[in-house]
């Protein structure tokens, strides 16, 4: 269960766009129609990525009206989970996952350069205005440990430097390219890899 | 060891291009029409021949599964539901599977949905996963442009949909009735069982929920025979699976293997060792983080299967292998993964809800060597009321760990407390009952 803000601020009025209203519409089709309710989920997305990676207040209630649903139904669902951002977050978002297999491999490394580099607190707008950070649970790509997840984009087999390198492109505005960066295919077990400073065969 | 011949994701590592003619050259979508006109009854019977176990975790056989669904559809109509919601500390299985194999999912998915009388499947996938659900979704698409998917799929004469729903980052929502309550729209907190979702299930309606890689190599096993998997293995715990290896080995990776492969060759042979050599092994989480840890002694000799993890107390789970050498502190590593459940409970049953946090909070006092001997008792104690007393297996998942921890790590816990209980005289209560209460009469 996520423990969230909500933001201070709040627009007024929210309204799917043109090209927002033509995908919940091919969304509906998905669920049997008296379960339209189920279109929740998909609808909230749809709403954060229109507004710049947030879900305002007044999203949930055109959501809810939308599907037919009371509002707090809706409220349950983006307080639920976690992944539903109620305030605002930077342009690039970057998620630390420091769950233990990659908190084993040196996650802790990289929380260390997020504070230093983007913000001293989580969920803080970095200086340059354009990157958030948070600490997340296991994002799944374990064997690729330690890495980050960056809007919707996984960036693998990280290490201090290379997670320098990816922190100064976002705080450029130049993001890197996602991926490994040791340079492996995708899971294969690599051959004479050097790992933590030890040379192994 | 494996032969190559038997391996069934021959893409894992996206070698050969995940697109649908490089899987076609792969034989998938390869006589799908016959196996499918030999009928329900041939094919649920062939996986049960098979014995294959179901991949999620808990490791039910899938033929009986199957057979669970109602016969004859009566006014409601049947779902196939695929659990795509990997969120286990360790296991990335899915997410391969999802990105290289897609159309073996895809065909698993129309071949199990004719067997349990299903024409709509809905795929939940976690929502970290967007980029693989895109490329599953481009994986779809290209099936249904074949005319292997939507009305008479592949010739068969059954019609079949398959709809993608993304989860919001709710580890809970892996439980299969906290799945279904999530695709129906609400917070995605467990139901009670029974009644099981193979009667009521998504929308009330009979619903078989599947993993996918237990999906995903159905149609080789169909192809190839029931008794063809049943010979790779062991008895009772057959065919291959999917071992993804983490932590602190040389070469991490996910590798395809055959059940019961030892563990100890499993991590030489592919994953390049442990790191500082295998003397340097602390402890191995067997099978994602809900499954008791495994110490050394029993890591020399252990199998990687079923029913072999059940005998040493702990489980294969979803088989995600976290390696943990000796540079590492095992209680801080155990105390991150109860700050993960901590974090992960849905909050429905109090012992859950609760517990998940208070057993992280001693843990926590153990790692910063601020406990005193009294909360190893306590610590005990909550993982055993919180086990077996809430409604889903999360319950257990959170507390296993913990108590593996208590059974390998005793000594190493009790080195790091410093104080005497609070409370010195012995009394036989729980700790969970206020002991100050009950010692003053007068309360």
């Amino acid at each position: 269960m996520s423990l969230k803000k909500v933001h201070d601020e709040q627009p007024k009025e929210f309204k799917f766009s043109k090209e927002n209203l033509k995908k919940a519409e091919d969304i509906l089709k998905k669920y049997p129609e008296k379960n339209k309710k189920s279109a929740v989920m998909p609808f909230l997305y749809l709403a954060q990525r229109q507004n710049n990676n947030w879900i305002p207040l007044a999203a949930m209630k055109y959501i809810a009206n939308f599907l037919s649903m009371p509002y707090i139904s809706v409220y349950e669902v983006a307080t639920f989970y976690t992944m539903y951002n109620l305030a605002p977050v930077g342009k690039h978002f970057i998620q630390v996952c420091t769950t233990t297999p990659c908190l084993i491999r040196g996650a802790d490394k990289i929380i260390k350069l997020c504070k230093e580099k983007i913000s001293p607190k989580e969920n803080e707008l970095s200086k340059s205005g354009n990157c958030s950070w948070m600490e997340v649970e296991c994002l799944g790509a374990c064997v690729s440990a330690p890495m980050i997840q960056i809007n919707d984009d996984y960036y693998e087999d990280l290490d201090e430097k290379s997670t320098k390198d990816i922190l100064d492109s976002l705080i450029k505005d130049k993001p890197l390219k996602p991926g490994s960066y040791r340079g492996r295919t995708n899971t294969s077990p690599e051959k004479k890899q050097t790992i933590n400073g030890g040379n192994h065969a | 060891m494996l032969k190559k011949e038997d391996k069934i994701f021959q893409n894992l590592y996206n070698e050969f291009g995940w697109e649908i003619e490089n899987s076609i050259k792969r034989d998938d979508w390869k006589d799908t029409k016959n196996i499918i006109s030999k009928g329900r009854d041939w094919i649920i019977n062939e996986i049960k021949i098979s014995e294959l176990r179901g991949r999620g975790g808990a490791g039910f056989s899938t033929g009986l599964k199957w057979s669970f669904a109602p016969k004859e559809v009566g006014s409601r109509p049947h779902y196939l539901v695929i659990n795509a919601d990997e969120s286990e500390p360790g296991t990335c299985k899915d997410r391969d599977i999802l990105r290289f194999e897609p159309q073996k999912l895809i065909e698993g998915c129309l071949m199990a949905g004719f067997a349990v009388n299903a024409h709509v499947c809905y795929i939940y996938i976690r929502g970290e996963y967007f980029n693989e659900g895109k490329r599953l979704q481009v994986a779809i698409d290209q099936a249904y442009n074949k005319g292997y998917l939507g009305k008479n799929a592949c010739g068969s004469g059954w019609d079949f949909d398959i709809h993608i729903h993304y989860g919001a980052g709710a580890y809970i929502c892996g439980e299969e009735t906290a799945l279904l309550e999530s695709i129906e729209g609400n917070k995605g907190q467990p139901r009670l069982k029974p009644p099981f979702p193979a009667l009521v299930g998504l929308y009330g309606c009979p619903t078989i929920v599947n993993n996918v890689e237990t999906v995903a190599v159905v149609p080789t096993i169909l192809r190839r025979g029931g008794k063809w998997f049943a010979s790779i293995g062991k008895p009772k715990n057959t065919g291959t699976k999917i071992f993804c290896i983490s932590g602190n080995v040389n070469s991490p990776c996910n590798v395809e293997e055959e059940m019961g492969i030892p563990l100890k060759v499993l991590i030489e042979k592919h994953a390049g060792g442990v790191i500082g050599g295998w003397d340097n092994l602390q402890a191995v989480i067997p099978g994602g983080s809900s499954m008791p840890l495994l110490s050394k002694k029993i890591c020399d000799t252990i199998t990687m299967d079923f029913d072999a993890l059940i005998e040493n107390k702990s489980g294969l789970g979803t088989a995600g292998i976290v390696v943990i050498n000796k540079d590492q502190d095992i209680i801080s590593c155990m105390a991150r993964i109860a700050r993960f459940y901590k974090h992960e409970s849905c909050g429905q049953c109090t012992p859950c809800r609760e517990g998940a946090g208070w057993m992280w909070r001693i843990l926590d006092r153990v790692e910063k060597r601020k406990a005193t001997f009294s909360d190893i008792e306590l610590l005990s104690d909550v993982t055993k009321q919180i086990e077996g007393h809430t409604i889903c297996a999360f319950g257990e998942g959170s507390a296993w760990p913990v108590q593996g921890l208590l059974r390998h790590f005793r000594k190493e816990i009790e080195s790091r407390c410093r104080e005497e209980p609070l409370i010195k005289k012995k009394s036989n209560n729980p700790y969970l009952v206020d002991q100050h209460l009950l010692e003053n009469k007068n309360a």
